[in-house]
């Protein structure tokens, strides 16, 4: 039976639900959103017990097919106010597919001071007092769980920034080799500490697996895509070489690598911390510059960081945590970045939102730009300790402006903009003013056509085409969402004709449904409408589509480019 | 004729044996296409071209003092 778990906090207590027949065919995101909007008022509080928080593995998750073992969280996020989907690899979402458990929805909040964890298993879910791991960070949690439960157990947990409520807490989810995965934006390990759960464990021993409809149609189509993954020059080589951060050098040398704060769009510093400086220093200290978030990935983007005596330092050291410690902090030291990320990862802190905090907060003159040894001062021993300061650098960029009345906050919806200078990359400006989920450049990869030549070219500098741009990446990004599959997928997807129809074969094969394109399309537009129509319910109007105003009087360098999108420009995205 | 003079630069793995960044004179006139396919690269091989920081098509002629950077098709965040 494909099956709901429900876990209600309050009442401590646990059921299993069948699948309604209206969530049939979601996954994903689609299935987060769904649930979300139906089951969570919109003006409750995040962090109250009518929050819900969502836990769906995508469609094809479970499966053979590549890079289909992603796992979506949902809840109203305490960061923005607005819905919340995050997507993430590690092992979870394959157990929980393979478990057919096609949600878990946690509900409610514990009436007494209580800690609690959640085992999923064939049986169900069962809530066990918890004490032992109170406080510990993530990888000491999951060291203890794996001695505990063996090797094999999933993890999904909070560090300590989770417990401590903070809007930039994230959730952290095992991977392959015992290592972290980030839900990553939008306070979501807020939610899960208000829920007072420090973990979940998972167990998929006895699981029923996965049941493919047409399993020899499956097995041609998965062959199809996952040669379209291997033969795109983006996935099959670029990204498995120097990952992520190849785009340090790209973005710097397109000036819109935003840099001190959003001040500039190069930075000085940029061979030091480039991904190509990167590789080499991974090789030279027998680290692995390629390593796959979950079990099938075959792009294997994230890598293996060690430190200069080839002990382990960190992984999973992506493009948007090195640029905002990096030219946003104008720290140029790549072990510093290394460090702190892996303190964040320990924590549970998203690297976005807590790298540019630091970056408002040097503007405020808390800590002195380029300062990396401070951001991990401050990381352990004020965020790490719950202090005051500690506390409000935690909880994001907007709030450590507000407190200190800086103007320059570069935020969307209260959540921090990413790694890309809207100025001067205008189509992903679009994607930030309008995703739901706020400033979150993978809601709608503009980069990828705006800079990279994938899927064609639209001058980043100009307006010209941004909308309709960000529009349908937005409603194809949506839609690979709640497939399971990693975002990535959208290289080859935009550029090599048998990849989507392949994606859609599978899906079909899986269900014995007969979608077609526009079926997919239509399923990615109805979710963005879903969650827009939770945000405007919550009290968001269009005026919360809105970059901020220093993005529109303070031109970047080096191009001196200005936002200079029109309200209605901006609002004629919601038409379709 | 006089020449004129532009950098180079180079990036991911079309640094391998060459070098990242490097002056080069050229006959006034001469376009992107020239200076790419002189270093021994196919046109296939390029992913993205930009002169000055702004993305230029193939035949795009070179001025004293531009700046040209060549990379292969990589990338995503
Ligand atoms: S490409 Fe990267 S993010 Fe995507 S599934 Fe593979 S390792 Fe994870």
């Amino acid at each position: 039976m494909n099956k709901i778990l429900r876990v209600n906090m309050h009442d401590l207590t646990t059921s299993i639900e069948a699948l309604p027949p209206e969530w049939a065919g979601l996954g994903g995101r689609a299935l987060t959103s769904a649930i979300v909007a139906k089951e969570v008022p919109p003006t409750c509080h995040a962090l109250g017990p009518d929050n819900k928080l969502v836990f769906a593995p995508g469609l094809l998750s479970g499966t053979a097919a590549s890079n289909s073992g992603r796992l979506s969280a949902g809840a109203k996020s305490p960061l923005t106010g607005g819905i919340k989907e995050c997507n993430v690899g590690g092992t979870a979402a394959q157990m929980l597919a393979r478990l057919r458990i096609n949600a878990l929805i946690v509900e409610g909040t514990p009436k007494g001071d209580g800690w609690y964890s959640l085992r999923v298993s064939k049986d169900g879910v069962a809530i066990q007092e918890e004490a032992g791991l109170l406080g510990l960070g993530n990888f000491a949690v999951i060291d203890a769980l794996q001695s505990l439960l063996g090797k094999k157990t999933g993890v999904i947990a909070i560090g300590p920034a989770g417990e401590m409520k903070l809007t930039s807490a994230n959730i952290s989810v095992k991977d392959p080799s015992g290592k972290i995965r980030s839900l990553g934006r939008g306070g979501l390990g807020a939610v899960m500490g208000s829920k007072r759960i420090k973990f979940l464990s998972i167990d998929d021993e006895g699981a029923p697996g996965i049941q493919i409809a047409d399993p020899e149609k499956f097995k041609s189509a998965s062959r199809i895509f996952t040669k379209a993954l291997m033969d795109h020059p983006v996935s099959g080589q670029g990204l498995p070489t120097y990952g992520t951060n190849v785009l340090v050098n790209i973005l710097h040398e397109a000036g819109g690598l935003p840099t001190r704060n959003f001040t500039y769009g190069q930075f000085d510093g940029h061979e030091q911390i480039c991904g190509e400086t990167m590789h080499d220093t991974i090789v030279a200290r027998g680290g692995k510059p390629r390593h796959g978030c979950h079990a099938g990935c075959v792009i294997q983007c994230s890598q293996v960081y060690n430190d200069k005596d080839g002990q382990y330092l960190t992984s999973g050291f992506e493009y948007e945590t090195i640029w905002g410690l990096g030219a946003n902090c104008c720290i140029s030291t790549l072990d510093d970045i290394a460090l702190a990320d892996n303190i964040m990862d320990d924590l549970g802190l998203d690297s976005i939102e807590t790298a540019v905090a630091f970056g408002v907060a040097m503007e405020a003159g808390i800590l002195p730009w380029g300062d990396g040894k401070e951001v991990v001062r401050i990381l352990r021993e004020e965020i790490g300790r719950g202090t005051a300061l500690g506390r409000v650098i935690g909880s994001g960029a907007g709030a450590v402006g507000r407190t200190y009345g800086v103007t320059r906050v570069p935020t969307v919806k209260n959540q921090a903009i990413p790694a890309y200078d809207p100025r001067s990359v205008k189509g992903i400006g679009i994607t930030y003013c309008t995703s739901p989920m706020g400033a979150d450049h993978t809601a709608g990869y503009t980069i990828a056509t705006n800079i990279l030549n994938v899927g064609g070219q639209v001058d980043p500098l100009k307006k010209d085409g941004q909308v309709e741009l960000s529009r349908n990446l937005q409603i194809a990004t949506a839609a690979i969402d709640s497939t399971g599959m990693c975002i990535f997928i959208a290289f080859p997807a935009l550029d090599i004709p048998e990849c989507l129809p392949a994606l859609i074969d599978m899906l079909n094969a899986r269900f014995g449904a007969q979608l077609t394109g526009d079926d997919v399309v239509g399923l990615g537009k109805r979710i963005l409408k879903t969650e827009r129509a939770f945000n405007l319910a919550a009290g968001m109007t269009a005026a919360d589509d809105r970059l901020p105003e220093f993005f529109r009087t303070d031109p970047v360098a080096p191009h001196q480019a200005v936002w200079d999108f029109t309200n209605e420009e901006i609002d004629a995205f919601w038409n379709f | 004729m006089a020449t004129i003079t532009i950098t180079i630069k180079l990036f991911a793995h079309f640094r391998n044996g060459r070098f990242k960044e490097a002056a080069q004179r050229l006959d006034p006139g001469a376009d992107c296409r020239q200076v790419i396919l002189g270093l021994g690269f196919r046109l296939s091989e390029m992913g993205i071209v930009m002169v000055n920081g702004q993305h230029a098509p193939l035949d795009q002629p070179l001025n004293e003092g531009d700046t040209l950077a060549l990379f292969p098709l990589v990338g995503g965040g």
